[in-house]
């Protein structure tokens, strides 16, 4: 009831009557006033009541700012009245100048309009539909009301609504700022592609003219390409160019990994190495990518580890004092002492996985250390018996 | 089809001799073997002719004690091997009857020939089926010979001169010179 005011009924800039009510009562919250019987105005911008003909006269009435109402609903009339009176329940946001009205204070945060004949049109949606559509927004600044020319002004930032309307735009704002970001990006894409066929070409350029620049000088060049983060095609296997980052990771994974490797029987499965890899790191996870890159650095580094692919593709880190010959001689042994093996029986009896285990045997038939037996149950590995055996 | 035991090798017993081998140079000892292996086996059983379909579920490349089987496509290709050092050759156009010589034509033509100079037959006509099933030579490697390889290595000869074979009706004779 303190957001009511007195005021002139005309009607402000902009402001246009929606619908005119007679016979309405005003409550303070629950309890009954005085003001009774009065027509009711719902204008684009306010609420108006005045006693009958008092607006008509443009004699001072109450009026309330439709920003305040935060909430509307209809009271369900009780079962046992039998009268036309409906009530309408308003919430109403808080407000700081209580000046200037009929009642500066009041315990409740709601008024009621009870319309003692119903109403000729449904208030309650033409309400709603005012709320939504905040005819009274345009105008950034309250209209100005001329008995009150220093209330302040009262953002319409409140109550529910307003942290929904706040949080909406603040959406929009990111929305637009992603999108000024990906512009951004764009660009630089498209800087990108002229800078990769620009090292493209001088890398090429680089090629051809082997010998007219030293040796020194073109290091230098292709360090600086891939200092810039352009891959250079040349230099992309090699990783000659001192990658810090690479290395040191290199010796990290190496540290870590030497101990497992060497309990597995010397060799690792490139994707056991990432997963021992990143568990150990938890958080800070390592892309495929990198650590492969790594990877191809321990041999170049001296580092007790390596990697190796089998011709089959298949990627293994590997201890460094182990080669192809030494592993085909170890896995012959163990084909020898068992009299035959298959690489499940390989993988479990070494503990190492069915890919790594199938490769093992394969390396061990590629030195001629082995045969195999392509049956029905599954390929199996003899020791090689043509030639070992004497006719 | 007679089937005579025969000292199967150590190799039939083991088995990855009935995989192909990749391994280049365990391959090599792999078909050496398979190849003394079906010489030996065609030469104890007398047999001349070998079809791929049938014999594929025969002793000679089925091992039925430790359930391995030599692949047709294997079995072709070491067939041929043996066509390189005149040993075999194929009879039909689809390569699945092949014959098997444990002598080659021209040592089989060098053994008939020297019988018949031995018994001093030349300038006699013999028929086909005295030659190779007739009691006087029952003795001899040739005894027994499958008709068509017989009429192969007769025709050697016979580029040679020293025989001519006659094929009527009803007579089939070669007479040596």
């Amino acid at each position: 009831m303190n957001r009511i005011k007195y005021t002139s009924p005309l009607l402000l800039d902009g402001e246009s009557t929606v619908v005119v009510e007679n016979n309405v009562r005003i409550y303070d919250g629950d309890q009954k006033t005085s003001f009774e019987g009065g027509e009711l105005i719902i204008t684009t911008h306010r609420i108006l009541w005045g006693r009958p003909g008092q607006i008509a006269r443009g004699q001072t009435c109450l009026s309330m700012a439709l920003n305040l109402i935060i909430f509307i609903e209809e009271e369900s009339p009780s079962t046992f009245s039998f009268t036309r009176s409906r009530k309408i329940v308003l919430h109403l946001s808080e407000i700081n100048d209580t000046s200037n009205g009929p009642q500066p204070y009041s315990m409740f945060n709601f008024i009621k309009l009870s319309f003692r004949e119903g109403f000729t049109k449904n208030i309650t949606s033409i309400l709603h539909d005012l709320l939504q559509d905040r005819p009274w927004e345009p105008k950034i600044q309250q209209p100005p009301v001329e008995n009150k020319p220093q209330q302040p002004l009262i953002k319409p930032r409140m109550g529910i609504v307003g942290i929904e309307r706040s949080i909406q735009e603040k959406q929009k704002a990111t929305d637009a700022s992603i999108n000024m970001a990906f512009q951004d990006l764009d660009k630089l894409m498209d800087m990108a592609k002229d800078m990769v066929r620009l090292s493209r070409m001088i890398s090429t350029k680089i090629k051809e003219k082997q010998g007219d620049i030293t040796e020194d000088e073109t290091i230098r060049f292709k360090s600086y390409l891939l200092s810039l983060g352009i891959d250079d095609p040349v230099t992309r296997d090699s990783y000659k160019s001192d990658n810090q980052y690479y290395q040191s990771l290199a010796k990290q994974i190496c540290d870590f990994l030497l101990s497992h490797i060497e309990e597995m029987g010397g060799m690792m499965a490139m994707s056991d190495v990432f997963c021992w890899v990143n568990r150990s790191r938890s958080l800070e996870l390592l892309s495929p990518e990198d650590i492969l890159n790594a990877c191809k650095l321990m041999q170049a580094l001296d580092l007790p580890l390596k990697l190796f692919e089998f011709s089959s593709g298949v990627k293994v880190l590997q201890l460094s004092s182990l080669d192809s010959s030494t592993v085909a001689e170890a896995t012959a042994q163990l084909v020898d002492e068992k009299g035959s093996l298959s690489s499940e029986e390989l993988s479990k009896s070494l503990g190492i996985s069915l890919t790594l285990a199938k490769e093992r045997l394969l390396t061990a038939e590629k030195f001629g250390k082995c045969c195999r037996d392509d049956a029905i149950e599954g390929l199996r590995f003899y020791p090689n018996l043509f030639l070992t055996r004497e006719e | 089809m007679p089937e005579v035991d025969i000292e199967w090798p150590w190799q039939y017993n083991f088995p990855p001799f009935f995989t192909l081998q990749p391994h280049p140079e365990t391959r090599s000892k792999q078909v050496a073997a398979w190849k003394s292996l079906i010489l030996e086996y065609c030469e104890k059983n007398k047999i001349y002719v070998i079809d791929v379909r049938e014999s594929s579920q025969g002793p000679l490349f089925y091992n039925s004690t430790i359930n391995r089987k030599l692949e047709q496509s294997v079995i072709l290709s070491i067939l041929s091997e043996l066509q390189k050092t005149d040993n075999s050759a194929p009879v039909d156009k689809l390569n699945n009857r092949w014959e098997i010589y444990w002598h080659t034509l021209e040592e089989w033509a060098s053994m008939i020939y020297d019988y018949v100079l031995g018994q001093g037959i030349q300038n006699s006509v013999l028929t086909l089926h005295e030659l190779v099933q007739g009691e006087d030579t029952a003795e001899e490697m040739f005894f027994g010979m499958n008709q068509e390889v017989l009429l192969k290595v007769l025709r050697l000869l016979e580029k040679d001169r020293k025989c001519e074979v006659i094929l009527e009706d009803d007579v089939q004779g070669v007479k040596f010179f």
